[in-house]
């Protein structure tokens, strides 16, 4: 092995190379997967020890292009499997990291959250799961919710509460719980659009091993921020691995398959944001594209979806500049909501009284309905927009931070919702 | 598209900006409201030669700086956050871009250098009493008159036209109707026959003037009969001009009504401590952020002669009215009873918004101007 620096250069023909040697599509996926974890072509920014190779993360965009050029499928990277990776590469022991990683990478483990409480949505660290020491055992009972691929999950990332003597922040455990254990059911939460997303997980007395503590007792948060970091992050990502090639063969099925399931759950997303991408189509064909007040909703839309695009375009010419990030960076979230909610109001005055139906009686064969029935999602999911404008304030405009009345007491003290846990 | 600054713009924005801190305090701004000019003309032509100002987006070849919109948006912008009174929109936005439009090569030659060098200030009259912005409404005429010509009617909403030494004017051939017949004059601000009255204006900032032509001498900018397509050139360069004043204001109340609640206690508390406060600044952000997203873009559209440029200018000016106008108002309101009153520079900007929202059309028409372009 070379102990020159890499460059852009040698990294494109270590990588080609190794392609042409190895690629090869008759394989099965995990099969395939196994090789990548092996050579550590699959995660090159992951440590050498852990199936990557220890490259700068700034080259992983060249070994895509490289794979993209074969056509050679790549670790499973959809999907929440890759904030456990995350989360276990930078806080978990290593045996965490032989139990799990590899398994992640191949695709054959997947994950969920285990973050959200019906009593604790925006206030996360509030959580009220409780996680008891009996024997030799943790011993995990309440509920969480919004757990998105539950119903498949193998493994869960689960912040649960260890200490009821301390304040909010510092009681709290992370840990990896098996999925398919006696104690930890799952039950579809259907959502006001009809599709069922998320779910509710419900434990009753279910187990974790001790070792499956991810740091000690009190770092839960720290960990779970982590988690968090990395989801935000991964946004952007989702959708790029989400696109599966149209190429022919086993290799290419599988993996097919494997999106298919991780991006079931997000089949409505689209609609969510409120496709501003109809507006003019739908216009033309409703004739509404006459009507001078229709007109001024339009062009409201619009003014606000393409500044939005520009603004986020600013923030990420920044980025590539390495100026530090402007307030323009932090509003993205916000505005795509607004966004969504005006689309939601101009494709209901394009509709008329067809906005009274919905399914295949709706136009666009319901489509325009789940817009209007979805929107609501994009003002409270990934964190509301008062959560948004707090953040902003605070962050961004340096704000004086909104008074705790509930950090610095035992949590066992502080008021919290009433939720029954089964 | 560039979506960034380059090092050499940041620069000249900080330069620009320390000039106007350093020239055009409010209390400067509050002085030179109070005249009868609006602005003096040696400490204008003073700062104008410093930094180059009505020079930057005219091509070296007339004595120039040879920039472009991005360039002169930056200044615009900055203006809009010092609120320098000086006769720079009507000289450098209005006047130099409808010679640039309209003149032919011997007219920049003759016109430009002296706009250029700040000796000669200069505006544009088109709308008259009606403040209608469309090109049929004009009325005023232009009658051949051996070599010169002769304007007779009424121009008003002329910024800066009381002190301008040259008026670029939009005229008429008798008889003729729409966008047909329409020309540029040039005359002189001391012409025989042509009556200037400083209107009394609710922006004390930006002065505008009512003018009437009494067979007043012109000289003919460009081709008889031909003027629409400059004018409107000229109108969609103004508009993101415009914007990029605006967004400056809008930045400036922003910044300045979020020191104060910062600085301001009540209940025991600084008031930045409530959510409602600041929940608004927080939206204040996103309005000034998007509008200067819209303004930039459309001011890098110009530069690279982008065909959409029509949607884009109406585009910047609806998007920058609404959110300098909501800034305002939400500015005034965080100042609670101080921002009512006189003493407080609140309603210096609060009036600057008011006066750019209206100014060339208001959103409500310039959102329609730009769906006629994209929708129809």
């Amino acid at each position: 092995m070379s102990t020159t620096e890499p460059t852009e250069e040698s990294v494109r023909s270590e990588v080609g190379a190794w392609l042409k040697a190895n690629w090869n599509p008759d394989l099965g996926l995990v099969e395939w997967r196994e090789k990548l974890c092996e050579s550590g072509w699959g995660a090159p920014h992951w440590p050498k020890q852990w199936y990557g190779r220890d490259l700068p993360v700034k080259f992983n965009a060249i070994v895509d292009e490289e794979f993209a050029k074969v056509g050679a499928v790549g670790v499973a990277k959809a999907g929440i499997r890759t904030l456990a990776a995350a989360t276990i590469l930078a806080h978990g022991t290593d045996l965490h990291k032989e139990k799990f990683l590899k398994r992640i990478l191949t695709g054959e483990d997947t994950w969920c959250q285990l973050f959200s409480e019906p009593g604790s949505g925006s206030d996360m660290a509030g959580a009220v799961t409780r996680a008891d020491k009996r024997g030799n055992k943790w011993v995990i009972n309440g509920q969480k919710v919004w757990t998105t691929s539950a119903h498949k999950a193998h493994w869960g990332l689960l912040l649960a509460r260890a200490n009821w003597d301390v304040a909010k922040h510092k009681g709290l455990a992370y840990f990896v719980l098996d999925m398919k254990q006696p104690g930890v059911q799952v039950h579809p939460l259907k959502q006001m659009n009809g599709h069922a997303s998320f779910n509710q997980v419900f434990f009753t007395d279910a187990q974790v091993e001790p070792e499956m503590m991810i740091c000690d007792v009190g770092d839960g948060w720290t960990v779970a921020t982590t988690t968090l970091m990395h989801e935000r992050r991964g946004a952007d990502g989702l959708r790029s691995w989400a696109t599966p090639s149209g190429a022919k063969g086993r290799i290419y099925d599988e993996e097919r398959a494997e999106i298919a399931t991780v991006m079931e759950p997000y089949k409505w997303y689209p609609q969510r944001a409120g496709r501003v991408d109809l507006v003019m189509q739908r216009a033309r064909e409703t004739g509404k594209i006459n009507d001078p007040v229709i007109r001024q909703e339009i062009a409201k839309l619009l003014i606000m979806s393409k500044s939005a695009e520009w603004t986020a375009r600013r923030a990420r010419a920044a980025q590539n500049q390495g100026k530090p990030q402007g307030p323009e960076g932090s509003l993205g979230k916000l505005v795509a909501s607004h966004v969504a909610r005006q689309a939601a109001r101009v494709h209901t005055y394009l509709t008329g009284a067809d906005a009274l139906l919905s399914g295949e009686d709706s136009p666009m064969n319901g489509v325009i309905a789940e817009i209007l029935i979805s929107v609501p999602a994009s003002s409270i999911a990934g964190g509301t927009d008062e959560i948004q404008r707090n953040i902003i304030s605070e962050r961004v405009l340096k704000m004086p931070r909104e008074m705790s009345v509930d950090t610095n007491k035992p949590f066992k003290d502080v008021p919290r919702n009433i939720v029954s846990s089964s | 598209m560039r979506f960034s600054f380059s090092a050499e713009q940041e620069e000249f924005r900080a330069t620009v900006r320390r000039a106007l801190e350093a020239r055009s305090p409010t209390k400067e701004v509050r002085r030179l409201m109070a005249t009868e000019a609006g602005f003096e003309r040696d400490g204008w032509q003073k700062l104008n030669q410093e930094l180059g100002l009505t020079a930057l987006h005219i091509p070296e070849a007339y004595g120039g700086g040879g920039f472009g919109y991005s360039e002169l948006g930056i200044v615009l912008e900055e203006m809009g956050r010092g609120l320098l009174c000086a006769p720079y929109f009507s000289t450098a936005a209005l006047a130099t871009t409808a010679i640039l439009n309209a003149g032919t090569e011997d007219q920049k030659k003759a016109l430009l250098p002296g706009l250029a060098d700040g000796t000669v200030t200069a505006t544009l009259a088109f709308a008259e009493e009606s403040g209608s912005n469309d090109p049929a409404s004009i009325a005023l005429t232009a009658s051949p008159s051996g070599a010169t010509w002769r304007l007779d009617g009424t121009k008003s909403f002329v910024l800066d036209g009381h002190t301008a030494d040259l008026v670029v004017v939009v005229a008429r051939r008798p008889g003729s109707s729409g966008e047909d017949g329409i020309s540029f004059f040039t005359v002189d601000g001391n012409a025989p026959g042509l009556g200037r009255r400083k209107l009394k204006t609710m922006d004390e900032t930006r002065k505008l003037a009512h003018l009437t032509f009494k067979s007043v001498e012109a000289r003919l900018l460009g081709k008889e009969g031909a003027g629409a397509a400059a004018l409107a050139k000229t109108m969609q360069q103004a508009l993101i001009c415009l914007a990029s004043e605006m967004v400056g204001s809008a930045e400036r109340l922003r910044e300045d009504a979020l020191e104060y609640v910062k600085m301001r206690m009540q209940f025991g508390r600084s008031i930045a401590s409530f959510q409602t406060t600041k929940n608004k600044a927080a939206d204040m952000l996103v309005d000034v952020e998007l509008a200067k997203s819209a303004a930039y873009y459309a001011a890098a559209a110009l530069d690279e002669g982008d065909a959409d440029i029509a949607a884009l200018a109406s585009l910047a000016k609806a998007s920058a009215a609404e959110a300098c106008v909501q800034t305002a108002v939400h500015a005034v309101q965080m100042h609670g009873g101080i921002g009512f009153t006189w003493d407080n520079d609140t309603h210096l900007w609060f009036k600057r918004a008011k006066s750019s929202e209206i100014l060339f059309g208001d959103a409500n028409e310039h959102r329609e101007k730009m769906m006629q372009a994209w929708a129809n």
